[in-house]
């Protein structure tokens, strides 16, 4: 276990069982242990074997079915375990979604406006050919060939008086 | 030849449209708290009194005045009288400051939407502090879910006067907000026609969900009861309390306020959506369902809000009677599960004189639990959805599910009413013949929508909240009062009442009947001033104004003053809307008498 806590730190990954070593064995399962450096030259500091015990707490104690109230290191206060810290936080991945349909709806809304728009500007003009066809169509068909009378546009009947002319100027 | 006016596709959208306007979160938050402090029951007499009385006359009015003169705000009151278009433009201002501090409440919920995804919720334990020995220290002081709220949500200065930056998560959540406000009223009627159909009827959905599930709870019939017999009366002088609360003057003026706020009369959202019916629409027959409704919603969603109460309340009081029993069996070694609810008072009582010294070591570690201090939490606004309400989903199961639902809700609710919101300032801006023969539709409401948000960000900064409490408490409540006086005398007085119900009746061809007469020219009016002369004495006699800042070192709220700058805002806020009719009809008045000038000389 405590060589397993080791391997986890960096630089340590080569701790092996054997230079986990044991001293003050009692008869309650207490004991005080050393880690020491591979090349078996001296031991880690305190500091560095706690902190690694400290990070694989959980590990242990599940190991041996012990909660931090049963299993107690000397030196190493027990903390609460933190909470799961995933790398994206949940609620922005949501965000992105949501935002991703609205903009492609809005895009969406504003591209169809503006092409009924341009359809309704075009409609005039073809309405306006359309009439023209019927006209043609009409004098072909009677049997009488007649003049058409010229239906578009008009002809201003110069026999009325202009509207600026009836009205004497101040 | 002119481009005809949009129109509701049926009278169906336009019944929604309002119902989703008027139906808002005032409706969820402010009258559960107004029901639990004038006694409950005895409340819904003043409020129903002055729903007959004052709203639904009020609001007929409104619709009425859309539905004849067709326009938006400012042109409907210019046809009026040319010198009341003030009272249009006061609409308008008051709308745009409404717009701009409403929809930061559903960019709130947008975030708590997103972060319900989450297990466990976000909300419900305390952060781990530095060296992971405990909880974090604000935490512990407050609760996990005020700690949300203040510290992970609006991450609040400790005062108004220390600004701090602009946040960029609730920002993103305000830009999201808008986009959404955007899209519902990019096409005017036809895409905010189609809308309302969800956000009028969704939330009801949720709300009889919530019902069911509410009443089903255990310790809701605690809550239900708390509603209509609240702080300590006994049943037999409930009847007396209930007759006393009907003499406090302040249960009707607040039933008057709640039901004239309530309809959102005065901002020009029901002239606007009125303007887009048939001429021929029986509005009277929709002001009805539409305010009965509105009212109808209030008193369903205090059922709901009690019964959760009664839930959360039930639920801390039992754990917290959990905690002293394992105290005391832990500390006098009594047997497991001698002590239950009903025998405590009784052992403690014996514990205390059987031994004593060591009964007084442990006593400062005894919390004193009472369920009605749980229920006696009566909150409104902001605290009650999002405070509340979440540690009551907290202990519920599938706590995500019922999260998801209210956040949701709650949105429906927000989108709905910012809806008529906009509409209130969209209308008149398209019915100007000025901008919209340059801008076409899509780009006014882009640019309405975009200067809302980049103001809105103000909301955002970590002093936020504080400007929210300034905008929520004062933009819009003189002001209105001020501007529905001025609309019912305008027609009642200056068009004329006679004037005004014959084209009703030649619009719809049904007569106005003799009871929204009397109450548009005499009681709406009275009631109006004496609301208005009520809250200026009000405001004047409580001296400086105060607010409620967080204290994180405590872990609760502090009152403090307002800085003078606060209060220069607060009056620019309710000047910039009043000062708008007396200034248009004096700038019309001048118009007028320069035309006169320049015509003199010819004749």
């Amino acid at each position: 276990m405590v060589a397993f806590s080791m391997r986890k730190v960096p630089n340590r990954e080569a701790t092996e069982i054997s230079h986990v070593l044991l001293c003050n064995v009692t008869q309650r399962v207490s004991f005080w242990f050393v880690v020491t450096d591979p090349s078996k030259n001296h031991t880690l500091p305190a500091v560095e074997v706690q902190s690694a015990i400290r990070m694989n707490k959980n590990r242990i104690n599940n190991a041996f079915f012990l909660n931090d109230q049963t299993l107690e290191f000397l030196k190493i206060p027990s903390t609460l375990a933190p909470p799961m810290d995933p790398s994206v936080p949940i609620w922005i991945i949501i965000f992105g979604v949501i935002f991703c349909i609205i903009i492609v709806a809005i895009a969406l809304l504003i591209l169809s406006g503006i092409w009924q728009r341009r359809r309704k500007n075009k409609e005039p003009s073809e309405v306006d050919d359309a009439e023209d066809k019927c006209e043609n169509m009409i004098t072909i068909e009677n049997g009488i060939p007649s003049d058409p009378l010229d239906m578009k546009g008009g002809h201003i009947n110069d026999a009325f008086m202009t509207e600026d002319e009836r009205l004497t100027p101040l | 030849m002119e481009k005809a006016r949009p129109l509701w596709a049926n009278s169906l959208q336009f019944v929604f449209a309002c119902i989703s306007y008027a139906v808002g979160l005032g409706n969820v938050w402010r009258f559960p708290y107004l029901c639990q402090m004038y006694g409950g029951g005895s409340f819904l007499v003043p409020y129903i009194i002055m729903l007959i009385v004052e709203g639904m006359p009020l609001l007929y009015l409104e619709l009425a005045v859309g539905q004849r003169m067709r326009q938006g705000s400012i042109g409907a009151w210019r046809t009026i009288s040319p010198y009341l278009s003030g009272v249009g433009v006061a609409s308008v201002v008051v709308s745009f400051f409404l717009s701009m501090y409403y929809n930061v409440i559903n960019a709130w919920a947008f975030w708590y939407l997103f972060h319900s995804f989450q297990d466990p919720l976000p909300w419900s334990v305390c952060p781990l502090n530095g060296n992971h020995t405990g909880y974090d220290e604000e935490c512990e002081k407050a609760s996990s879910t005020q700690y949300f709220w203040y510290r992970k949500t609006l991450n609040i200065s400790p005062s108004l006067q220390e600004n701090g930056g602009v946040q960029w998560e609730p920002a993103l959540c305000l830009l999201l907000a808008w986009l959404v406000v955007y899209l519902c009223i990019l096409r005017g009627t036809e895409s905010t026609g189609k809308v309302v159909y969800f956000t009028a009827s969704l939330p009801y959905c949720v709300l009889i969900i919530y019902l069911i599930r509410g009443l089903t709870l255990h310790g809701a019939t605690n809550g239900l009861m708390y509603m209509f017999t609240p702080k300590g009366s006994s049943a037999l002088s409930l009847l007396a309390f209930q007759i006393e609360q009907l003499a406090n003057p302040k249960a009707w003026i607040n039933a008057a306020t709640q039901i004239f706020f309530s309809l959102g009369l005065g901002f020009g959202s029901l002239i606007a959506f009125a303007s887009y019916n048939e001429p021929s629409n029986n509005c009277q027959k929709h002001a009805i369902i539409v305010s009965l409704i509105n009212s109808f919603t209030s008193i369903f969603a205090s059922i709901v809000t009690f019964s959760i109460y009664g839930f959360k309340a039930t639920f801390n009081y039992e754990n917290c009677l959990k905690k002293v029993s394992l105290l005391l069996t832990n500390t006098f070694d009594l047997e497991d599960g001698f002590l239950t609810a009903s025998n405590l008072e009784q052992v403690k009582g014996y514990l205390a004189s059987a031994y004593p010294s060591k009964y007084s070591e442990m006593f400062p570690q005894i919390k004193n639990c009472s369920l009605e201090s749980e229920l006696d939490t009566a909150v409104q606004g902001t605290g009650l959805a999002f405070i509340v309400y979440t540690e009551a989903i907290k202990n519920m199961e599938v706590s995500q599910l019922w999260s998801v639902l209210y956040f949701f809700m709650l949105l429906m609710l927000g989108i709905g009413s910012m809806l008529g919101n906009t509409a209130a300032i969209l209308t008149p801006l398209t019915d100007s013949k000025i901008i919209s023969s340059h801008l076409p539709k899509e780009a006014i409401s882009g640019l309405v929508c975009l200067v809302n948000c980049a103001i809105g960000m103000v909301f955002t900064m970590e002093a936020g909240n504080y400007w929210f409490d300034i905008f929520n408490d004062y933009a819009a409540t003189l002001s209105l009062l001020l501007i529905v006086l001025v609309e019912t005398i305008a027609v009642c007085y200056v068009y004329g009442l006679r004037r005004f119900e014959s084209d009703l009746k030649a619009m719809t061809g049904r007569a106005v009947s003799w009871y929204w007469k009397v109450m548009w020219a005499g009681v709406s009016p009275l009631l109006i001033v004496s609301l208005f002369v009520f809250y200026l004495s009000d405001y004047i006699l409580t001296g400086t104004l105060k607010y409620q800042a967080w204290d994180a070192s405590q872990g609760q709220l502090v009152t403090k003053d307002y800085p003078a700058y606060a209060l220069a805002v607060i009056g620019l806020l309710v000047a910039s809307s009043t000062m708008c009719i007396p200034l248009a009809a004096l700038g019309t008045f001048v118009q007028r008498r320069l035309k006169r000038g320049d015509a003199d000389p010819v004749a």
